[in-house]
C-alpha cells in the first residue's frame, strides 16, 4: 500500500486503491483526533467532505447524529457509515479498521512504557495528579451531557435512579441501559415526557 | 485462548450497550474491573487519562489499553498486542453490525418514533452511569478510605488541585477551551511536585 497522492482533487479510480484509500484516510483521521466525539468532526469535514468527496456536509451531519445515538464509539460508527456508503460492507469494515489502527499502534507502544515505569515513585505521583484531573474531566462531561439528556421531570428521575442504582448496587450497566430504553418507550406511549 | 474469547466478549458487550460515545464506556470498564479482576478501578482512571491524551477516539484507546494490559499478564509483548487487537475488534464489531443494518434503512431509522422514545430514556440513563463512574473515581482518589488510622482521610492536595482544575476548565475564559491533554500534563506535574 502506498500513500495516496497529495493532489487533493484527484479521485481514486482503481478499485483496489479505493480500499487502501479508505483505510489510510480513516487512519489519518484516527491519528489527528484527540479525545474523539466532537473533536473529530472538523477533521472528518476536511478529509471526507472536502478532500475525498465521499460524503456531503449534510450526509456527514446525519451520520454523526446517528453515530451519537447508536451504541458504540461515535468515531467508529461514523467511519463505518462512510465506508459502507462508498464501497459496501468491505468498505465499512476497512474504514473502521483504519480509524482504530493508529490507536492500536500508539497505545501498545505507550502501555508497554507505562507498565515498565509504573513502579517508580515519581510516575505514581504523576498518575495521582492525573487521576484528580480525570475526576474533573468526567464531571465536566456529565454536566455537558445532562443539558441534553435531562429535559423534564421523568428524565431527571431516570438519571438519578440510574446514577444511584449503578453506584450502590453491583448490577451490570447493561441492565440499566436495557431498562432505561424500555422505560423511555413506556413513558412516551403513556404520553409522559417531552 | 479462553481469556481472549472472554476479552472479546466483554468488549463486544461494551460496544453493544455503551450509548453516547467514549465516556459511556467508562461504567463498563468499572464493571469489567470488578467482574474479571483483570485490572483495578484505579487502573481505569489511568486508562481514561491515557485515552484522553493520545490520538484516536477515547473509547477505542481505552479498549486497546485494557486489552494490552490484560494480554501482557499472560505473557510477553506479543500476547499483549494480541490482547489489544482482540479488545479493540470486540468493541467495534457491534458498531459495524448495527451501522451496516441501519445504513440500509437510514431515513426510516431517524424518524422512527419507537427509536426516538427509547433514546428519550437512554440518554439520561447513560449520563447516570457515567456520573456513578465519576463518583467512584472521586471517592477512590480524593479520599483515603484505607487509611482510617491516619489522621488524614481527605486528600486535601487532591481537592485543591480539583478546585483549581474546575475553575480553569469552567470559569476562566482564556483556559476553558484548552485541550484536555494540557490539563492532564499540568496535573501530572502537580502530582510530582506535591507528591500526590
Amino acid at each position: 500500500m502506498k500513500e495516496p497522492s497529495n493532489n487533493e482533487k484527484r479521485r481514486e479510480t482503481n478499485p483496489m486503491n479505493i480500499y487502501a484509500d479508505l483505510f489510510l484516510t480513516f487512519a489519518k483521521v484516527g491519528v489527528m483526533t484527540f479525545g474523539g466525539g466532537y473533536a473529530m468532526l472538523p477533521i472528518l469535514q476536511r478529509e471526507v467532505v472536502d478532500n475525498k468527496g465521499w460524503a456531503t456536509e449534510e450526509e456527514l451531519m446525519d451520520y454523526f447524529a446517528i453515530g451519537q445515538c447508536t451504541p458504540g464509539v461515535i468515531a467508529v460508527n461514523t467511519a463505518t457509515f462512510i465506508g459502507q456508503k462508498n464501497k459496501g460492507v468491505p468498505g465499512g469494515i476497512l474504514a473502521t479498521l483504519g480509524v482504530v489502527f493508529p490507536s492500536l499502534v500508539i497505545i501498545s507502544l505507550l502501555a508497554g512504557v507505562i507498565t515498565a515505569f509504573s513502579h517508580l515513585a515519581w510516575v505514581s505521583h504523576a498518575f495521582g495528579g492525573i487521576r484528580v484531573c480525570v475526576c474533573i474531566l468526567i464531571l465536566n462531561a456529565v454536566v455537558k451531557l445532562l443539558k441534553k439528556a435531562v429535559i423534564d421531570v421523568p428524565t431527571a428521575i431516570l438519571f438519578a435512579a440510574v446514577a444511584l442504582g449503578s453506584y450502590f448496587t453491583p448490577l451490570s450497566p447493561v441492565v440499566f441501559v436495557v431498562a432505561a430504553g424500555a422505560a423511555g418507550i413506556v413513558l412516551r406511549s403513556l404520553g409522559v415526557g417531552k | 485462548m479462553m481469556l481472549y474469547l472472554r476479552l472479546f466478549w466483554e468488549f463486544f458487550k461494551t460496544g453493544l450497550f455503551a450509548v453516547g460515545g467514549g465516556m459511556a464506556t467508562i461504567p463498563f470498564l468499572y464493571d469489567m474491573a470488578d467482574a474479571t479482576g483483570w485490572f483495578t478501578r484505579n487502573d481505569v482512571a489511568n486508562m481514561i487519562a491515557v485515552g484522553e491524551s493520545t490520538p484516536g477516539p477515547i473509547g477505542v484507546n481505552m479498549a486497546t489499553y485494557v486489552g494490552f494490559v490484560t494480554g501482557s499478564n499472560m505473557g510477553g509483548p506479543l500476547f499483549a498486542v494480541l490482547g489489544a487487537a482482540v479488545a479493540t475488534i470486540g468493541l467495534v464489531t457491534p458498531s459495524i453490525i448495527i451501522i451496516l443494518v441501519i445504513a440500509s434503512f437510514l431515513n426510516s431509522f431517524r424518524d422512527n418514533k419507537l427509536v426516538d422514545s427509547a433514546f428519550y430514556g437512554l440518554r439520561p440513563a447513560s449520563t447516570g452511569l457515567i456520573a456513578a463512574a465519576g463518583l467512584s473515581v472521586v471517592v477512590s482518589n480524593l479520599f483515603f478510605f484505607e487509611g482510617f488510622l491516619s489522621p488524614e482521610i481527605v486528600n486535601w492536595k487532591g481537592w485543591a488541585l480539583a478546585v483549581v482544575l474546575w475553575v480553569l476548565t469552567n470559569k476562566v475564559k482564556q483556559t476553558k477551551k484548552l485541550h484536555p491533554i494540557l490539563f492532564i500534563l499540568a496535573s501530572a506535574a502537580a502530582g510530582i511536585v506535591f507528591g500526590m
